[in-house]
């Protein structure tokens, strides 16, 4: 199964902070086929580091993606975006600004979750397509399927939000914050004005080692590594914690890094509502919650906030906290129980919009 | 549990799963607590065209449910019932897992809340293979009914249909329908000397 990403370009979009960039583009892949009634797209959405590239080989989600799979694509069509101020083909701090001819590096505008789900959106409208089967995805995959259910609710017929939340905590906000830092430390980093010149490497290898550490859990790091030593200088933690941070400084751009960490944070499903209920009111679509037991970074308890403020609007929600060692990497490996949750709720929802 | 997933394929097994249909409206919307694998939703969604969402504790047996197409909340029932708002659902199911509950009163209430109708089935603690088992035994009961020991039973309330009818009467519910079971026929003489299980249909 092989997929191009293919770029799509609006004349503007208008954000959350009050700016209209313009013009605006999007990466997106598609696997399938929209049948004629375009009535089996499925939205993929991805998580902070991820791109457009979800199925197919080395897509981020291959295992779940492709024919007889979770999201089986001999049946449905499915669709994943780079998120807006991404650094995979959709615009983003990297991306020139056709005012100064330069990259926008800082000044590109804050953008939200909210703005993320606009554009894509904008992708949707755009592959004829009125109604969505569903959003899915994990960490902040599954904020922006909540924001899908609450902004277009008509758009969605039913959202798969996985390890996620429908606002960060404190924790989170701080382990985001360490990584901004350490970006920002960097001298190479130069107030963001890099681009062209020599990058800020080692903040941005340090941010993502302290992000690796946050997406296993002990149990997994002890299995993976336990006190095992590479040479008598190093252990394996240390030797893997390196080479992850080196190869992602390969792959993402530090100011993408600061705007959608910050986009997470800033992510409040209840921002004007006086609780997460009243928030969900909108919402007419099917939900399917899945937490990891030990995944500590985005805990089983907010995911049940969203589902016990689903249960309160009496909408249709189902939950599952699946057992796994591996923390919030879990919603990438584990595949077999995830697989046999969505295929049932997707074929259900399928058999209802019929 | 496991007892609650025998009972639904035995007791209630395709034949009796009617029993439960008769029960309820088609295209209503019902809620079943302490659902297990979610087999009875499953089959009132095929055949009634019900909105079906059940509550079980267990990953393992939501997880089939969910793969079922069923839409089940992994949490506590007692502590979920609460949550909904009144007239949520047209019919709850409670189904042989009264017993079970640490607040039966409570969650019963609960049930007539957020249900506009409650079915609820339970062992009759009153059987006469009970009394005897008691009586001769002076010990408490083993029956195929509760096969439990006393020391390793998830059974915390042992009562009777006239203790469920009395506490009925108290609330003010309104038994529209009762059905008492005997292995797989239903009996009608002195229910609470003869009958197995009971299967109530209420409102308030």
């Amino acid at each position: 199964m092989l997929a191009e990403t293919k770029i799509v370009r609006f004349d503007s979009i208008h954000l959350d902070c009050g700016v209209t960039l313009a013009p605006v583009e999007a990466a997106y892949e598609t696997y399938g086929s929209l049948n004629a009634a375009k009535s089996n797209g499925i939205l993929v959405v991805h998580a902070f580091s991820g791109d457009a590239h979800a199925g197919g080989p080395d897509g981020w989600w291959e295992s779940m993606i492709g024919p007889g799979k979770a999201f089986d694509t001999d049946r449905y069509f499915v669709i994943c975006t780079n998120v807006l101020g991404g650094c995979k083909g959709s615009t983003g701090p990297g991306s020139i600004n056709p005012e100064t001819g330069q990259p926008y590096a800082m000044g590109f505008p804050v953008i939200t979750i909210a703005d993320m789900v606009r554009l894509q959106k904008m992708v949707i409208d755009h592959l004829g397509i009125a109604r969505l089967l569903s959003v899915a995805g994990g960490s902040m995959g599954g904020m922006q399927a909540l924001e899908w259910a609450v902004a277009y609710p008509e758009a969605v017929a039913s959202a798969i939000p996985i390890a996620s939340t429908a606002r960060h905590s404190a924790q989170q906000i701080a382990f985001n914050e360490v990584g901004r830092q350490a970006i920002m430390a960097d001298p190479d980093w130069n107030e963001g004005n890099y681009y062209g010149q020599k990058l800020p490497g080692r903040g941005l290898a340090v941010a993502r080692m302290v992000g690796h550490i946050t997406y296993m859990s002990d149990d997994s790091m002890r299995e993976k590594f336990g006190r095992r030593q590479r040479d008598e200088n190093m252990f394996e933690v240390e030797s893997y914690l390196r080479y992850r941070g080196s190869q992602f400084v390969d792959r993402f751009d530090a100011n993408s890094y600061l705007y959608i960490t910050k986009a997470m944070d800033l992510f409040d499903l209840t921002a004007g509502k006086t609780t997460l209920a009243a928030a969900l009111e909108r919402a007419t679509t099917r939900f399917l919650v899945i937490s990891f037991t030990s995944d500590w970074l985005y805990p089983s308890y907010q995911s049940q906030e969203i589902v016990n403020a689903l249960r309160r609007r009496n909408h249709d929600v189902a939950y599952c906290e699946l057992a796994s060692s591996y923390g919030h990497d879990a919603f990438l490996v584990e595949v077999n129980e995830q697989t046999e949750l969505v295929r049932g709720f997707l074929s259900r929802t399928m058999k209802e919009r019929r | 549990m496991e007892k609650r997933a025998a009972f639904v394929r035995s007791l209630l097994g395709r034949r009796d799963y009617a029993m439960i249909g008769e029960l309820v409206e088609p295209n209503s919307k019902v809620l079943d607590l302490g659902c297990g694998e979610g087999e009875l939703l499953e089959w009132l969604a095929e055949n009634k065209n019900v909105d079906a969402r059940g509550v079980e504790l267990f990953a393992s047996k939501v997880q089939r449910a969910i793969a079922r197409g069923v839409s089940v909340y992994q949490g506590n029932m007692e502590e979920c019932v609460s949550d909904y708002p009144d007239h949520a659902f047209d019919y709850i199911i409670l189904s042989q897992t009264l017993q079970e509950v640490r607040h039966p009163q409570r969650i019963l209430q609960d049930i007539m809340r957020v249900g506009k109708h409650a079915v609820v089935a339970f062992p009759n603690y009153g059987h006469w293979r009970v009394r005897l088992s008691h009586f001769f035994t002076g010990r408490a009961p083993k029956t195929k009914l509760f096969p439990h020991d006393w020391y390793d039973s998830p059974n915390i309330h042992f009562f009777t249909i006239e203790d469920f009818e009395l506490l009925a009467s108290r609330e003010g519910w309104t038994l529209e329908k009762r059905i008492f079971l005997a292995g797989n026929h239903e009996v009608s003489m002195l229910p609470n000397l003869t009958a197995e299980v009971a299967v109530y249909l209420l409102c308030k």
